[in-house]
C-alpha cells in the first residue's frame, strides 16, 4: 500500500471520491501523533474530532489544516500568544466557510510566530516549530508551522497568512508551494490582523496544481470585507499547462545583491536558464526602491499592528491578570501577555504614529510605499512574472538570528515588497543546497493575475519534478 | 535614535521588566536608525498608500441581523457578571 | 477689566439607523446587557466593519441642513485609546477628511436688554465616528458592567466654532440645533436616552484681547439648562482665577450638578495622544454632485424657513413663530390646527399657552397627547363663538387632554354653554344689584371697580355661563336707569 501521506492534496481527493476519506484521515492522524512531538507544527489537532465528510463536495473530506490566526468556530486560536490562551473564537472565518462548504476536513491548527511576528517560528509561545529537513533549523515564518506540516506530510495542505512574507519564506525554506494571493483576492474576515493594509490568506500545499485548487476555493469577494475586491475568480486550474512560450520574465537586479547565499542565487539563476529554455523570455529589470521595502514595512506594517493588538486588554477574552484597579490590570496583563516581539513591535508601531513623529515615519513611509509600488507599475509593462530568490539564505539555525531583530528583519527583503504593492507572490521549490535544505524561488504577476504564476510555476515543477523529495523524519 | 521607551510603553500600556527595558530601548533605536534610510528620498510630491487597491465606496445595506455572539462571548470572559463583561474597579479615566 | 467667556460646544447625536454603523446589530435602546452585539461591535479578533449606507446618507443631510460643504472625498481614520468602554482600544472616527466641513448655523438669542437678536454661530465640521459601550458603576464596589449595546451606534460629531458669548447664547445655539436635527429626522435628539450629548469648551479674556484664554472642556451635560448652568459656573471661576493673577489649567472637568460645580478630572493631559490614522480596514468614500443633490431635494423645510413662513402667512409674532418650531411636532400640530380651521393667533396662544403647559406638566410629548389638532381648533371655536368663556375653555381642554374627548362633547354632558338668554341674564343681574346694594351704590358713587364684584355675583348666581359681555352690557344698563 502506498504510503496515503505522501499523496497531493489532488491525489488525495481522487481516492477520497471513491474510497471516501477516514483512511486517509486515520493515515495522517497516525503520522501527526508520531511526527509532531519532534516537529512542534501543530499547537492543536484532535484526531478524534474528525470525521469524513461523506458529501461530495469538491474536497471529499481530505484534511486541511489552518494557522492558528484564522477563526474557526468553537476552537481555541491563540495566535500563538500567551495573550489568547484559552480564547475560542464564536465565529467561521469566511475562509473557515468556505473550506468547509467545500467539504475539507478541518485537522490541525499550525504553530506560528506570535501574532505572525517573526521570520523563524522562534517568537511563538508555544515553543518553536523545527524544521522538517533540520531539526536543528528553524522552518521559517511566521507561518512555520503551516509549512512544516505540509513538507513533514503531516497534512496535505495549510492555509497561511502572509503579510510581509509569512506564507512564501517558510514554504521556501521547508520546499514546498506558498502563494500570497493579491490583495483583496481573498476574504480577511476572520484573520487576526497584524498589518491590516497588508494581510494575505493564501495556501501553503506540496504541488503548484494543489495551490491553484485551493486558491479556487479561498477566492471570491466578500461583502463582510470593505477591502476584498469585487471581482469574477477564473478557474486557476485552467493555467495548469507546460507552457510558457512567450512569457516575459524579468530578474530584478536589486534582487541578486551582496549578501545573498551563492547556492540560492545559483539555484534562481539555474531556474532562469530553465525557463528560457522552455521559450520564456528573460531580461534584468529593476526594482530601484527595493532597499527601503523593510524600513517601510517596519514602520507602516507595525503601526497598523500596534493599533490592532490594542484590543487584547484582558477585558472581554484571553488572558487577564487579575488586578484591583484597571489600570494595573491592562499593563499586568498586557506585560505577561506578550513576548517580547510582539512588545518590540508594539512599541515601535506606537511610537511611528505619536504626536511629533506621525509626519517623520508614519506618512513618510506611506509615501515610500508609493514609491515601491509604482516600481512594479513600470516593471510590468515591460514583462509579466518577475522571478527572483524568496529568501536571501536556505534555513539558519534555531536561535542564530534571535539576538538580532534588525538582522531577522532583513531577511524579508525579498517578500516585502510584493505585500507593499499589493501583488500576488508564489515561492515554489526549486533546488537544494549541497546540505540537502531546499531553496525557494519567488514568482510575482500583476495584481489578480494569479493565473500566470501558476502557469510559470507549474511548468517550472512539472519540468523538475523537485516536489517529489522528501524528508527523512 | 533616541527612543523614549518609558512614554511610549505608558501609550501602548505596557508593562516592561527592567531586564527588558533596555533591550528593546536598545533595538528600538537601531531600527529607528535603519530607517533614517527613507530620508534619502524627496518624496515631496509623492502621495502616501493607505490602501493597495483603489476601491472606494463600500457599503453595507442599513438591515438588522441578529447574532448569538453575545452568548459565547460572555461565555468564556475573563469575567462575567450576568449579561455584562466585569472590569476592575477604574480610578481615573486617562 | 472686564472679561468677556468664549465657548465652543460639541454635540454627538446618534443617527436613526437601524443597524449600527459598521455591523448588522440593531440600535434599539433598552435591550437586556450585550444583546445587541456580534464579532464586529465587540471588536472580536479577525472581525471587520462594514459602512452602514444609510448612517453617511443622514451625515450628509445634516451637513446640508448646517449649510456645511460636503466633502467630495472622505475617510475613516482610527483614534487609539484604551477604555473598557472601547472593544477594540480604538474608535473609528473621522480625523483629517470628515464628511461635512465648514458649516453655520444662524440662531435667535435673547440680548441682554431682552431684544431677540440674530447670530451666525460657525460650524467646524460634523463627523461621522461610533459610538463607545455603556458602563455600569452603580451599586457595585470592586469594579464596573461593560455593556456593548450601544458601542458602534453611528454618531455625528458636531463641533462649533468658539463664536458663542454667553450661556443664553450656548443654549439658544443647542435649541436651534435640535430643531433642525429632529426637524430633518436624523436623530431623536433626547438627551434623557443619550441621543444627544455635549461638551463645552469655555475659557475666558480680556475685553478686547483677541488671542483666546485657556480652555476649560466640561463634560457630563445632561440638559441644556445644565449646559447653561456649567457655563456660567466655568466663566464665574475662571474671571476669579485670572483676575486674581492665577492661570487657568487646560483640562476636562466634570459638571456636578447638585452641587452646581465643575471639578477637575485630574487626568494626564499628556497621555492624551490618540495617534489618529487612516482606518486601513475600510476604504475612501467619493461623494459625486448627484448624490449629494439627490439628498439635498429631500431636506425638508427647516425650522427658520418654516418661522419665517407662520409671520409672513399667519401674522403671528416673530416670537411666538421661533418658539413653536423649536420643536417640530409642535410646528405641525398649529399648522393642522389653524389647517382645521382656528385662527392662527388664537391656536398659537392656545398651543403655546395652554396646551404645552399640560404637556410640560404630565411631562409628555405632543405627538403622545390626546388633543389631537382639529379637536383644539373645535375648542376655539366654541369660544369664538362665544358658547364657552375663556376659563371654562381651559377647563374644557384639561379634560379633553385627560380623555381625548371633543370640546362639544365635554361642554355637551356637563352644560357648560353659556346662557345669551336676556331674560335669564336680566333676572340674574336684579338678583345681584339686590343682594348687592354697597357695591351698586359705589358704582353709582363713580367707583368703577364696583363693577367687578357685581360682573362676579351675576357669574356665581348663572354657575360661570353666562355671556360676560351680555353680562356686561345688561349690568351697565340697568345700573344707569
Amino acid at each position: 500500500m502506498t504510503d496515503l501521506c505522501r499523496l497531493t492534496l489532488k491525489e488525495a481527493t481522487d481516492l477520497a471520491k471513491q474510497d471516501g476519506a477516514q483512511s486517509l484521515l486515520n493515515a495522517f492522524s497516525k503520522r501527526a501523533q508520531a511526527l509532531n512531538p519532534k516537529v512542534n507544527a501543530f499547537l492543536r489537532f484532535d484526531p478524534a474530532k474528525i470525521e469524513a465528510s461523506v458529501n461530495k463536495a469538491p474536497l471529499c473530506g481530505v484534511p486541511v489544516s489552518i494557522k492558528d490566526n484564522i477563526c474557526i468556530d468553537g476552537r481555541e486560536v491563540t495566535c500563538a500568544s500567551r495573550i489568547l490562551a484559552g480564547h475560542v473564537a464564536p465565529y467561521d472565518a469566511t475562509v473557515i466557510e468556505k473550506l468547509k462548504a467545500a467539504g475539507a476536513t478541518l485537522f490541525g491548527q499550525c504553530n506560528m510566530d506570535e501574532f505572525a511576528f517573526g521570520s523563524s517560528c522562534e517568537t511563538s509561545a508555544i515553543g518553536p516549530c523545527k524544521h522538517p529537513w533540520d531539526l536543528a533549523r528553524v522552518p521559517g515564518g511566521s507561518s512555520g508551522g503551516s509549512a512544516a506540516a505540509v513538507a513533514a506530510d503531516m497534512t496535505l495542505a495549510a492555509l497561511g497568512s502572509d503579510t510581509g512574507g509569512s506564507i512564501r519564506q517558510p514554504a521556501a525554506l521547508c520546499g514546498v508551494v506558498g502563494l500570497k494571493p493579491t490583495y483583496g483576492r481573498v476574504s480577511r474576515y476572520g484573520l487576526i490582523a497584524f498589518g491590516s493594509s497588508f494581510d494575505q490568506i493564501g495556501p501553503i500545499t506540496k504541488t503548484v496544481e494543489d495551490a491553484a485548487i485551493l486558491t479556487n476555493i479561498l477566492s471570491g469577494h466578500d461583502p463582510k470585507d470593505s477591502t476584498s475586491a469585487p471581482r469574477s475568480v477564473p478557474d486557476f486550474t485552467q493555467a495548469l499547462k507546460r507552457d510558457v512560450k512567450g512569457l516575459r520574465i524579468g530578474l530584478p537586479k536589486e534582487y541578486f545583491i551582496e549578501g545573498i547565499d551563492p547556492e540560492v542565487e545559483k539555484s534562481v539563476r539555474q531556474a532562469a536558464d530553465l525557463y528560457k529554455k522552455l521559450g520564456a523570455t528573460v531580461q534584468t529589470i529593476s526594482l530601484p526602491h527595493t532597499e527601503y521595502s523593510v524600513a517601510v514595512y517596519y514602520i507602516v506594517a507595525v503601526a497598523e499592528a500596534s493599533s490592532n493588538l490594542g484590543r487584547f486588554d484582558g477585558v472581554e477574552y484571553g488572558l487577564r491578570v487579575p488586578a484591583k484597579e484597571l489600570r494595573e490590570m491592562y499593563f499586568e496583563t498586557r506585560d505577561q501577555g506578550f513576548g517580547q516581539e510582539a512588545k518590540r513591535r508594539i512599541l515601535l508601531g506606537t511610537f511611528v504614529l505619536s504626536a511629533g513623529y506621525y509626519e517623520a515615519y508614519y506618512l513618510k513611509g506611506q509615501k515610500v510605499r508609493t514609491l515601491i509600488r509604482q516600481d512594479f507599475e513600470k516593471a510590468f509593462r515591460e514583462v509579466d512574472v518577475i522571478l527572483s530568490p524568496t529568501s536571501p539564505t536556505p534555513a539558519f539555525k534555531i536561535g542564530e538570528k534571535t539576538a538580532d531583530p534588525l538582522a531577522m528583519y532583513l531577511s524579508d527583503i525579498f517578500t516585502i515588497p510584493a505585500n507593499h504593492a499589493g501583488i500576488p507572490a508564489m515561492s515554489v521549490p526549486c533546488g537544494f543546497t549541497a546540505s540537502g535544505l531546499p531553496i525557494g524561488m519567488q514568482l510575482m504577476a500583476r495584481p489578480f493575475e494569479e493565473a500566470a504564476l501558476f502557469r510559470a510555476g507549474y511548468a517550472f515543477e512539472q519540468e523538475t519534478g523537485i516536489y517529489k523529495k522528501k524528508p527523512t523524519l | 535614535m533616541e527612543f523614549q521607551i518609558d512614554k511610549v510603553a505608558e501609550l501602548a500600556r505596557l508593562n516592561l521588566k527592567p531586564g527588558e527595558k533596555s533591550k528593546l530601548e536598545k533595538d528600538l533605536g537601531a531600527i529607528l536608525d535603519y530607517a533614517q534610510k527613507l530620508n534619502t528620498l524627496d518624496t515631496g510630491s509623492v502621495e502616501p498608500t493607505s490602501h493597495v487597491l483603489n476601491l472606494e465606496n463600500v457599503f453595507r445595506a442599513d438591515e438588522v441581523k441578529t447574532s448569538n455572539a453575545a452568548e459565547k462571548a460572555l461565555e468564556h470572559a475573563p469575567h462575567r457578571d450576568g449579561d455584562f463583561f466585569k472590569v476592575p474597579k477604574i480610578v481615573q479615566r486617562d | 477689566m472686564k472679561y468677556e467667556p468664549v465657548i465652543g460646544l460639541e454635540v454627538h447625536v446618534q443617527l436613526k439607523t437601524r443597524s449600527k454603523l459598521f455591523c448588522a446589530c440593531s440600535t434599539e435602546f433598552g435591550a437586556e446587557g450585550n444583546r445587541h452585539t456580534c464579532p464586529v461591535c465587540l471588536g472580536w479578533p479577525g472581525s471587520l466593519p462594514v459602512v452602514n449606507e444609510a448612517a453617511l446618507a443622514l451625515a450628509i443631510r445634516a451637513g446640508l441642513a448646517l449649510n456645511c460643504k460636503v466633502a467630495e472625498r472622505l475617510k475613516f481614520d482610527r483614534k487609539n485609546y484604551f477604555y473598557p468602554d472601547l472593544p477594540k482600544a480604538y474608535q473609528i472616527s473621522q480625523y483629517d477628511m470628515p464628511v461635512n466641513g465648514k458649516g453655520e448655523l444662524l440662531i435667535e438669542t435673547k440680548a441682554p436688554d431682552g431684544a431677540l437678536v440674530e447670530k451666525t454661530i460657525g460650524i467646524t465640521r460634523a463627523h461621522l465616528e461610533e459610538d463607545a459601550g455603556k458602563l455600569l458603576h452603580e451599586g457595585i464596589p470592586d469594579g464596573s458592567l461593560v455593556d456593548y449595546n450601544r458601542g458602534g451606534i453611528p454618531l455625528l460629531e458636531i463641533v462649533s466654532e468658539p463664536d458663542l458669548r454667553s450661556p443664553q447664547e450656548a443654549y439658544d445655539y443647542l435649541t436651534a440645533l435640535k430643531a433642525i436635527l429632529q426637524c430633518i429626522e436624523i436623530s431623536d435628539c433626547d438627551m434623557e436616552k443619550g441621543s444627544l450629548r455635549c461638551d463645552a469648551n469655555v475659557s475666558v479674556r480680556p475685553e478686547g484681547q483677541e488671542k483666546f484664554g485657556t480652555k476649560a472642556e466640561i463634560k457630563n451635560l445632561n440638559s441644556f439648562k445644565m449646559v447653561a448652568k456649567a457655563i456660567q459656573y466655568e466663566i464665574d471661576r475662571q474671571t476669579e482665577l485670572v483676575e486674581s493673577g492665577e492661570k487657568v489649567v487646560q483640562e476636562t472637568r466634570l459638571w456636578n450638578d447638585a452641587k452646581g460645580v465643575t471639578f477637575s478630572m485630574r487626568s494626564k493631559e499628556e497621555a492624551h495622544d490618540y495617534r489618529y490614522f487612516p482606518e486601513p480596514d475600510l476604504v475612501p468614500f467619493t461623494l459625486s454632485k448627484e448624490t449629494v443633490a439627490a439628498i439635498r431635494k429631500t431636506l425638508p423645510e427647516l425650522p427658520r424657513e418654516r418661522a419665517k413662513r407662520f409671520v409672513r402667512d399667519f401674522g403671528i409674532s416673530s416670537y411666538d413663530a421661533a418658539v413653536l418650531v423649536q420643536e417640530k411636532g409642535t410646528a405641525e400640530f398649529f399648522e393642522a390646527c389653524v389647517s382645521a380651521g382656528a385662527g392662527a393667533k388664537a391656536a398659537s396662544k392656545w398651543v403655546l399657552n395652554d396646551l404645552l403647559a399640560i404637556l410640560n406638566e404630565k411631562n409628555s410629548a405632543i405627538g403622545d397627547c390626546l388633543v389631537k389638532p382639529d379637536a383644539l381648533a373645535g375648542l376655539i371655536r366654541l369660544t369664538e363663538s362665544q358658547t364657552i368663556n375663556s376659563t371654562t375653555a381651559k377647563a374644557v381642554l384639561i379634560d379633553m387632554a385627560a380623555t381625548g374627548k371633543s370640546a362639544d362633547a365635554i361642554v355637551k354632558e356637563k352644560g357648560l354653554a353659556q346662557v345669551a338668554d336676556t331674560g335669564l341674564i336680566e333676572r340674574a343681574v336684579e338678583k345681584a344689584m339686590a343682594a348687592n346694594p354697597a357695591s351698586v351704590a359705589d358704582f353709582r358713587a363713580g367707583k368703577q371697580k364696583a363693577l367687578g364684584a357685581l360682573v362676579g355675583a351675576v357669574m356665581k348666581e348663572t354657575q360661570g355661563k353666562a355671556n360676560p359681555k351680555m353680562v356686561n352690557e345688561i349690568l351697565l344698563k340697568k345700573l344707569s336707569s
